[in-house]
């Protein structure tokens, strides 16, 4: 494989939320207007000197990223849709900072925005991809619940993982949420009532899923230089993977494409595992937050559940995790969830995560995982973010 | 173990009939290849003809070579399964109402895993993963999904209580014969008594002749003989006036058959009588029958169920030496096709029977081999059991449908020399 460059001289600064709600009745462009104006407010910059624009969405449809330009009233130079969910954070930054590097653009603005009606995630489900419509929602239309449960049970009784240690990923995400007044769950979370609540899927229960909601998640890429410039408060990419498809010869998901490209990735950084001071996993389920712990080398392979038996993994934890709370406890605003790492992470970095800042943090990893079409989710993505030299 | 199914209770009549919900329907063109199987019993997936990879799900490219190379072949569905789930919650209303409902993840010897809805006798071992066999069957929606067998089922395995969901098995159910004075009437009524059909009305157009058997078979406790002339609408409208409501299988075997095409005969009345029971008839009958069944199709364990059509292998083809019967079932077949897309809304099965010729007075010059009345019965009972939607049963029908896939041209020169 050839040598990448790295990414050096690419800020990744001005994180943005627009604050999540359990159900819209507006639809996925004010949530990217939303996004948009805050991005335009937060950084000082003129709306016309974004000429960048890098959109992840699924209620955006019919609409692409290039429907968004008019409806925004937006003239970029550069412009990438990324509608691959769960990892489009970690992509739409890869594309933006080599974009950025070109000069193809100079600042380029990552926006993720999902609307969601009443009614919308049934919706979704049926049509998500064409091996979903044939191969997967005839059966039960459980959606990602019953195939994530199989996945669950098979990781459960290959390594011995038991409910319990996926029960303590949910709950220290938990008493990380309740520190941040954007997360939809405001209630702590015991691990008697995570084992307690209500079979979803077996072994699924329901605090191993997600809640769908409406919200948008946004960050701005520029120069380093630019963001000196500007002011702004930024974080630098040390390393970046992404990977689609990875291991399909597993007859049924144990592991994902990060594994493939960890060594890559931490060469890239120049760091190992143990320096990172706190990770984004994707938790779309607890089971996928500990394939990552394995896969991007916190721990070996089927060592999952002994690694968060030995670890908090709250946000002043031995181990942080999903300091936002993640999407088990923050909420699942569509695409916006494969941001949500992201713009956690530069908070983190940028000094600005209050009350659930993680102590002396000078590196963070995001990772994305993303696009269930049939028995698995096939893109993998990982990023290691620093503070500047 | 399946628990056999019991004899369901009276149904409370000041309840409001739940009506029916069906499993999601859309399929991919591609992906209507396991239908096209599933809908013969068959079990199909897509094999690359260059690296001999089978795939699933079914896509436009081989996934390991590229080829577009690839064709339809029948599976053994041998595999093992990696993980089960039971959901309790579905997004769907169809599993909605029937939950808790089993899952599994089947990968086959032959490589694909597999994601299929899992027969109830299917134990998720901890130990060692556990055998199963893979089927395609029709759902509810009449698109093919796979299921999870056991390898070795017991007695009442068809009693399952998510297979039921794909079938139409006749036990305990009321069934409507159209003709009964037919030696295939009567060998339809006696298989559906044996597969333990809780009424089965008996249709006879001319209640004053009498014909031999019909006494025979009216003697059974389950069975009815009613009046139904189907060249007669009124007769109809009484009938479905009476016994609509109660309904869960029509099978119309009702048929007019006679020999010759068009320069052996004068005039068009033998046509027109053909017509009028083959076409019209089943026209009339489905007017009638066909709403009433479809508002019975979420009735209980053993509500509406399925609409039966005697055809014939003809049908595909013109036999001329039997020319206009040939072309009344071919009308007939393009009306049942119809029927099958207006009773899909309810999740009733159309079944379209194509026998070869039938070992009756009608066939008397055509040589052996025939289908014997209970061949054709039996047939007709398995097609319900299986939940199959097209079925061709016979020597001569499986060869003339092979011939007819191969090229329905070449098949028409045969038949214009005499077969």
């Amino acid at each position: 494989m050839t040598r990448r460059l790295s990414y050096d001289g690419v800020a990744v600064a001005v994180p943005v939320t627009v604050p999540y709600q359990r159900y819209s009745t507006l639809g996925a462009h004010w949530f990217l207007g939303q996004a948009m104006e805050a991005l335009v407010q937060a950084s000082g910059l003129a709306k016309e000197e974004i000429d960048g624009l890098c959109v992840s969405s699924f209620s955006l449809a019919p609409d692409t990223a290039v429907g968004v330009t008019q409806h925004l009233g937006l003239s970029p130079r550069w412009l990438d849709h990324m509608p691959t969910g769960g990892a489009s954070g970690v992509m739409c930054l890869r594309r933006a900072a080599r974009a950025v590097q070109a000069g193809d653009a100079d600042v380029v603005a990552c926006v993720a925005a999902d609307t969601n009606h009443v009614d919308s995630f049934r919706q979704t489900l049926g049509s998500f991809s064409n091996f979903a419509r044939d191969a997967t929602y005839p059966y039960g239309s459980g959606g990602p619940n019953s195939i994530f449960a199989m996945i669950t049970a098979h990781y459960m009784r290959t390594f011995g993982a038991t409910r319990e240690d996926f029960g303590r990923i949910c709950v220290d995400q938990r008493s990380n949420a309740l520190k941040n007044p954007n997360a939809m769950f405001k209630k702590p979370l015991t691990l008697d009532e995570y084992i307690a609540a209500r079979p979803i899927s077996d072994p699924i229960h329901l605090f191993d899923c997600v809640m769908p909601c409406a919200g948008a998640e946004a960050f701005l890429v520029m120069s380093e230089e630019r963001a000196r410039d500007l002011g702004l408060a930024h974080a630098v990419i040390r390393g970046a993977i992404e990977r689609h498809n990875a291991y399909s010869e597993d007859p049924v998901m144990v592991r994902g494409g990060w594994r493939k490209d960890r060594d890559d990735l931490y060469a890239q950084a120049g760091v190992q595992p143990a320096d990172i001071d706190f990770v984004q996993t994707y938790d779309d389920y607890p089971v996928i937050a500990m394939m990552q712990f394995e896969d991007l080398g916190f721990c070996e392979k089927g060592e999952g559940s002994a690694f968060v038996r030995s670890h908090t993994m709250t946000h002043d934890g031995s181990f942080p995790n999903n300091t936002s709370g993640g999407q088990l406890s923050a909420g699942q605003a569509g695409a916006a969830g494969g941001f949500l790492g992201m713009t956690e992470t530069l908070r983190q970095l940028t000094d600005t995560a209050g009350p659930r800042t993680v102590p002396d943090a000078r590196l963070g990893l995001v990772a994305g995982f993303g696009m269930v079409t049939y028995d698995r989710c096939l893109c993998t993505g990982a990023v290691i973010l620093g503070r500047p030299a | 173990m399946t628990m056999p199914l019991m004899r369901p209770k009276r149904k409370n009549p000041v309840l409001r009939t739940r009506q029916m919900n069906l499993p999601p329907w859309a399929r991919g063109r591609v992906a209507l290849g396991i239908t096209a199987a599933a809908a013969e019993g068959r079990f199909e997936l897509q094999t690359c003809e260059d690296c001999g990879t089978v795939q699933y799900p079914p896509r436009e490219a081989c996934h390991k070579c590229l080829s577009p190379r690839l064709h339809w072949q029948e599976q053994g569905g041998e595999g093992r399964l990696l993980s089960s789930t039971t959901l309790h919650h579905s997004n769907d209303l169809f599993f909605r109402e029937r939950l808790p409902w089993r899952l599994g993840l089947v990968q086959l010897d032959v490589g694909p895993t597999l994601m299929v809805h899992l027969h109830g006798e299917v134990v998720d071992s901890e130990a060692a993963p556990t055998r199963v066999r893979v089927g395609a069957r029709l759902d509810r929606a009449g698109q093919a999904v796979l299921i999870g067998f056991p390898n070795e089922g017991s007695a009442h395995m068809a009693d399952d209580k998510m297979l039921r969901e794909m079938t139409s098995d006749p036990n305990f159910r009321k069934v409507l014969v159209t003709d009964g004075k037919t030696e295939v009437g009567q060998a339809i009524v006696r298989a559906l008594v044996k597969a333990g059909a809780d009424i089965v009305w008996v249709g006879h157009a001319e209640p004053w002749k009498k014909m031999g058997g019909l006494d025979d078979i009216s003697a059974l406790p389950q069975v009815t003989l009613v009046p139904l002339d189907l060249t007669n609408g009124r007769s109809v409208t009484e009938l479905a006036g009476e016994i609509g409501g109660k309904v869960d299988i029509v099978i119309n075997n009702a048929e007019v058959h006679r020999s010759f095409g068009i320069g052996s005969r004068r005039g068009t009345d033998v046509a027109k009588a053909e017509m009028d029971i083959n076409y019209f008839g089943l026209l009339r009958l489905a007017q009638e029958f066909g709403p009433a069944l479809k508002g019975r199709s979420a009735d209980g364990t053993t509500g509406a169920t399925a609409w039966v059509n005697l055809l014939s292998i003809y049908a595909l083809s013109n036999f001329p030496p039997h020319g206009t019967f040939s072309a009344s079932k071919a009308a007939a077949h393009s009306l049942a096709q119809c029927l099958r897309a207006e009773m899909r809304p309810a999740g009733i099965r159309v079944v379209n029977v194509f026998p070869g010729p039938i070992d009756d007075e009608w066939n008397q010059h055509t040589p052996p081999p025939k289908l014997a009345g209970s061949a054709l019965a039996n047939a007709i009972v398995k097609a319900l059991r299986d939940g199959v939607e097209d079925v061709y049963p016979g020597d001569v029908a499986q060869e003339w449908l092979e011939r007819w896939r191969d090229n329905p041209k070449i098949l028409e020169r045969e038949l214009a020399a005499g077969g």
